[in-house]
């Protein structure tokens, strides 16, 4: 309350600015989705204006894990070992609609939505999604993250 | 209740690489992937180091096995059409293509020779989007950043002309049995003499950047090299076939399509290892990009001329009007279809499409405007009906970015696809993989990999 | 060569092996039974004039829902083979049935059959006797059941970690 209450919010908001546009994200990248994160990522589309550009490939390094592409299920333990290896704050965006709910791949193979492994923060759907949507969702990303309070 | 994975230990073993004490094992054991950055899709390698020295590798799939085989069976034969896209999703018309071209052969029906033509095209647009996705990855690996960039930027030219065509950038969906969804749009030529183009002089600076550079080179040559009778033991085709000096393309071995009716080269180079098969893939693109050139000059169809008394109408005024009797000549008035109806209308929907009513939806002014058209429509559609061809089975072999893309086929008669198999190109390489790196050094391994080009969704379907 | 000299060739010396052959849509395909197999298959490689020194593909049909052979033998192991030389392809096939789904393998013939074998075994459960590692290929080993077998419904799953949604 009061002055404190204030000077915390101010420095939330400066830490959230700050993160949210230096995101160091491990590209989990396994399928189809992976050829629209790749063009994304490339001159054309360009995340690195948002601040996105440097991916870590090693889950010690990053802070958020974009599950790009279909997730099997010989694939899940893989994927929740790398997420556990994160440490906070973390955020996962879900690309592409296998991530999201499983797409059109409806059979014994398949994990249906990474949510039922681990939580997730942002879901970009599409076969692939455009890189417009990718831009939307990282965006969506940057407000979630720019609007996480910090526990002191 | 999931039991504790066994053999899946990502860590390193206890004892390992000690050397010490009676029965331990003096090498050490590392594991790649399924999470790692250099490798394409996800697969797991397993080696043992002896210092920088690979003395075993154990290579583990099935990462991204997504059921595709199961899947087909699910549905009518149209109906497995987007689950080839995703197959070899770098270069997915040719994976379309091939799977209508095997279903063509089940049902003993030729397409139209301007549906030959374009598939013809697309193939190798496709193609091109591929080998420069595989150098452009094998290079990032190495640190060559620049090329990576250049070369998606020149794959982002060849989408946005894949994206005219079908309405999609990677996932298309475009190819049908009997025919593709759509013509060609009207102003298809300067759009891909500007794409080529581009494409030409990012190739240029490629060879530029890569093909003299002493770093690439000494990295490159000599590495993952497979001798000619292993390659043909392990039944590798495509590029790396052509890296040993076997000129066997299917294009040319078993033309389809329209490949036997345009001047091209088949490439090859002669040592077999990482450099040879980066120069046959650069080579190959320039020869597709030869192929799509001269195949759309010489595309059958021309401009249509359409001979009408009055303006097109609307598919509810269409269907107004064959309810109310006034048939006369309906048939003949042009169309005004929605944008994702386009090129159903009879007169680019002929043009594309083999005419046997019993595997093609009709044109849209049939379907409207008379009772026949609607009959045939629903007779394709509609659950229990369908295409269906004669039990029996066919094999179809196209040749794929990296290698012998085969369709096997087997129909029971019904409307679902009994089997489909997809003979992967990429397995045998794969298979392959551990004598190419076996005896070399932990850091060859990156780019033998790369110049395999395992893409998952074909190898694990 | 043209498929039926090829399919000739195959009858003049297996005779009485050779179930049935036909040449369905220009693809050359002779049946022969599993005892013969492999000695057809070397016959198909070795023969000069026949020269078959690849194995495009190795895959299975399981034939237990197809009007027609429901009570016949389940499985059919098929071997598409190709000439680089000759440029002709033949396809040799073998039936098995359910309670004795062994064929012996090919791996001494040509090394990529190795893992087409394994995923044949991963997806239907046929063994391949004499084969140095059969395990599965495409799926984890605590995966129970062959996917591919007409029998197996296309959505149970069987998930190592998460809910079985």
């Amino acid at each position: 309350m009061g002055v404190g209450s204030f000077f915390t919010s101010k420095l939330d908001e400066a830490i959230g600015w700050a993160r949210k546009y230096s995101i160091f994200q491990y590209p989990f990248v396994t399928a189809c989705c992976g050829m629209e994160y790749m063009a994304t990522a490339c001159s054309h589309y360009d995340i690195d204006r948002f601040g996105a550009g440097l991916p870590r490939f090693s889950p010690r390094q990053a802070d958020v894990l974009f599950v790009v592409g279909t997730i099997s299920h010989k694939m899940a333990p893989v994927l929740k070992r790398i997420y556990d290896q994160m440490t906070e704050p973390k955020w996962v965006v879900a690309f592409g609609v296998c991530t999201c709910t499983g797409g059109f791949y409806d059979n014994y193979a398949t994990v249906q939505g990474i949510d039922t492994i681990i939580p997730v923060d942002v879901y970009i759907p599409g076969c692939p999604p455009r890189p417009e949507s990718v831009i939307d969702g990282l965006m969506k990303l940057q407000d979630r993250i720019a609007a996480q309070t910090q526990r002191y | 209740m999931s039991p504790e994975p066994i053999r899946r230990d990502f860590m390193l073993g206890e004892g390992a690489g000690t050397g010490a004490g009676p029965g331990a094992d003096p090498n050490l054991h590392i594991g790649l992937g399924p999470a790692h950055p250099a490798m394409h899709g996800i697969i797991r390698i397993q080696t043992e180091l002896d210092g920088e020295f690979i003395r075993k590798a154990d290579v583990e799939i099935g990462y991204l096995h997504r059921a595709f085989e199961k899947d087909c069976e699910v549905g009518g034969y149209n109906n497995a059409i987007p689950y080839t896209d995703r197959l070899n999703y770098v270069s997915p018309l040719i994976n379309n293509f091939a799977y209508a071209s095997a279903v063509e052969k089940l049902l003993g029906i030729e397409v139209t020779e301007r549906c030959q033509f374009i598939r013809t095209v697309m193939a190798e647009i496709s193609r091109v989007c591929d080998h420069l996705t595989c150098i452009a990855a094998t290079a990032m690996e190495l640190g060559a950043f620049t090329v990576f960039l250049y070369m998606i930027k020149a794959r982002e030219y060849l989408w946005e002309l894949v994206e005219d065509v079908t309405g999609a950038r990677l996932t298309i969906s475009y190819g049908r049995v009997g025919g593709v969804k759509a013509d060609l749009p009207d102003d298809f030529a300067p759009k891909m003499t500007m794409a080529f183009k581009e494409t030409r002089e990012v190739l240029d600076e490629i060879h530029r950047l890569l093909t003299g550079n002493r770093i690439f080179m000494d990295r490159m040559i000599g590495v993952g090299a497979l001798s000619r009778e292993e390659t043909i033991a392990y039944a590798i085709t495509g590029p790396m076939l052509r890296a040993v000096g076997v000129g066997y393309d299917v294009r040319r071995a078993q033309p389809h399509w329209a490949y036997d009716r345009v001047p091209w080269e088949v490439v090859t180079q002669k040592d077999g290892d990482n450099y040879a098969r980066y120069l046959v893939r650069m080579a190959e693109m320039e020869q597709s990009m030869r192929i799509a050139e001269q195949a759309l000059a010489l595309m059958p169809g021309g401009p249509i001329n359409v001979d009408f008394e009055g303006k097109a109408i609307d598919p509810a005024a269409y269907v107004d009007q064959g309810k109310q009797g006034k048939t006369e000549g309906l048939l003949l008035v042009p169309i005004r279809l929605s944008p994702n109806l386009q090129g159903q209308n009879r007169p680019l929907h002929d043009r594309v499409n083999t005419s046997d009513k019993h595997v093609v939806l009709p044109p849209k002014e049939t379907t409207y405007g008379s009772i026949e058209g609607l009959m045939n429509h629903f007779m394709l559609i509609m659950e229990g009906y369908g295409i269906r061809p004669p039990q029996g089975e066919a094999y179809f072999a196209s040749e794929g970015a990296n290698g012998e893309l085969g369709f096997y086929v087997v129909s029971d008669g019904g409307d679902r696809p009994y089997r489909v198999r997809c003979r992967p190109p990429c397995l045998p390489p794969l298979a392959a993989l551990h004598r190419m790196i076996e005896g070399e050094q932990i850091a060859d391994l990156i780019p033998t990999f790369g110049s395999v080009n395992m893409i998952g969704g074909e190898l694990d379907r | 060569m043209p498929g039926a000299a090829i399919l000739q060739r195959l009858r003049d010396r297996f005779g009485g092996a050779v179930v049935a052959s036909h040449e369905h849509r220009g693809d050359a395909t002779v049946v022969v039974e599993r005892a013969a197999l492999l000695d057809a298959l070397r016959f198909c490689r070795d023969e000069p004039g026949l020269d078959f020194d690849v194995l495009m593909d190795l895959t299975a049909v399981d034939y237990s829902r197809y009007p027609g052979r429901e009570d016949g033998p389940r499985f059919e192991v098929v071997y598409h083979l190709y000439s680089i030389a000759r440029n002709h392809r033949v396809r040799v096939k073998t039936r098995v049935d359910e309670d004795d789904a062994a064929v012996p393998t090919a791996v001494d013939l040509w090394p990529i059959a190795n893992w087409f074998e394994r995923e044949v075994w991963d997806m239907f459960g046929v063994r391949f006797t004499g084969h140095p590692d059969l395990r599965r290929l495409l799926l984890y080993e605590e995966f129970v059941g062959h996917p591919l077998r007409k029998d197996y419904p296309i959505n149970r799953r069987q998930p190592l970690i998460g809910p079985k949604v």
